[in-house]
């Protein structure tokens, strides 16, 4: 369900720089960097969004008319009205980074660690930033458009086994 | 005293040949199964098509009890480890049966975690191609299997894969890779 006017209209003259939109019934809400925590608090507290459904990542590379390599975006739900909410943040490289929203929703630990993952996006103040998929020794972030589809070699490091030694 | 004519209840054989004839009959598999071909595998266990026809019914699954591996499956680059361990934890002698595109060579799964047939990092002995393979080709690959123990004997159950072949294996290269990053999308 698309969130009531009003709520927008509040989370505008609290803060600057976020734009809004609306596609076929959803609205977005693009928040800057620094910002993010400070808004989805708001939105926690205030507007009664109590539910973080998924945390998750685009990577922009080579989109058409992408200006950021990157959007982090943070889909929420208010339980009470069934509102959806999706807060987008826009990083680039290097170093992309945001706070973590571990302190508001404990259910972010693990969807930040997979976007940490796969996508290497920093999560300040993050309690346990380590891999959740993929092996500690994985050096790439995967899901980066700019990673090979084949990966770079990480499929041969392992022994070989053969008859003599199994 | 040399024995001149045999009783006719006696037939003479080698020591090897009747170990070999009691372990293909008996076969115990340990399933590995990663994927959809498990769900074949466990068909093929079932009623309907009867393993136990051939004497390898007997699923178990500790390593410790099994002599034959069967991978039905994909296997990605964290499971890798866990299947050679498990390879190493089953006694001598033992087989390996990799079933399935998958298993044989990553089939359609040609991404940077999959890893690219099991046979680089494994000895295997039969390989049985299909998506997912029938249970009707499965039973054909324990029997050629059984045959493989018959003729090739199993003292010591080291004679099947040696060194060389299995370097060459691990030598192939992979193909090479794709590079994206200069990539423009059409507008
Ligand atoms: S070979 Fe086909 S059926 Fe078997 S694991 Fe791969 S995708 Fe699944």
């Amino acid at each position: 369900m698309a969130v009531r006017p009003e709520v927008i209209a509040a989370l505008e003259s609290q803060f600057a720089g976020i734009a809004p939109s609306e596609f076929r019934g959803q609205t977005r809400v693009t928040v800057p960097a620094a910002q993010l925590l400070d808004v989805l608090t708001t939105l926690k507290q205030t507007h009664d969004f109590d539910l973080l459904v998924d945390v998750t990542c685009v990577d922009y590379l080579n989109y058409r008319d992408a200006t950021n390599r990157f959007g982090v975006a943070y889909l929420l739900a208010n339980t009470t009205t069934a509102e959806r909410l999706t807060i987008r943040v826009m990083l680039d490289e290097p170093n992309p980074a945001v706070s973590s929203v571990v302190s508001l929703w404990e259910g972010a630990n693990w969807l930040e660690r997979e976007v940490w993952d796969m996508f290497g996006i920093h999560f300040e103040g993050h309690p346990d930033l380590r891999r959740i998929l993929l092996p500690d020794e994985f050096t790439a972030h995967p899901l980066r458009k700019d990673y090979p589809l084949q990966g770079r070699g990480e499929r041969h490091n392992f022994p070989v086994l053969t008859r003599g030694e199994g | 005293m040399a024995i001149e004519e045999l009783p006719e209840n006696v037939v003479v054989s080698k020591l090897d040949e009747l170990a070999s004839w009691c372990r293909k009959n008996s076969l115990w598999p340990m399933p590995f199964a990663t994927a959809c071909c498990g769900i074949e595998l466990m068909a093929t266990g079932a009623s309907r098509h009867d393993l136990a026809r051939f004497g390898a019914e007997v699923f178990r699954f500790s390593p410790r009890q099994c002599d034959l591996m069967i991978v039905a499956g994909r296997v990605v680059m964290k499971m890798l480890p866990v299947l050679q361990r498990i390879w190493q934890q089953m006694h001598e002698p033992k087989w390996c049966i990799s079933m399935g595109a998958c298993a044989s060579t990553g089939g359609v799964f040609d991404t940077y975690s999959v890893v690219q047939g099991i046979d680089r990092f494994i000895p295997v002995d039969m390989y049985i191609p299909g998506c997912p393979p029938r249970p009707e080709q499965l039973i054909q690959g324990i029997i050629d299997l059984q045959d493989k123990i018959q003729l090739e004997g199993t003292v010591g159950g080291r004679e099947f894969d040696l060194r060389a072949r299995q370097q060459r294996k691990r030598s192939l290269v992979e193909l090479p890779i794709v590079k994206t990053s200069g990539l423009i999308l059409p507008r």
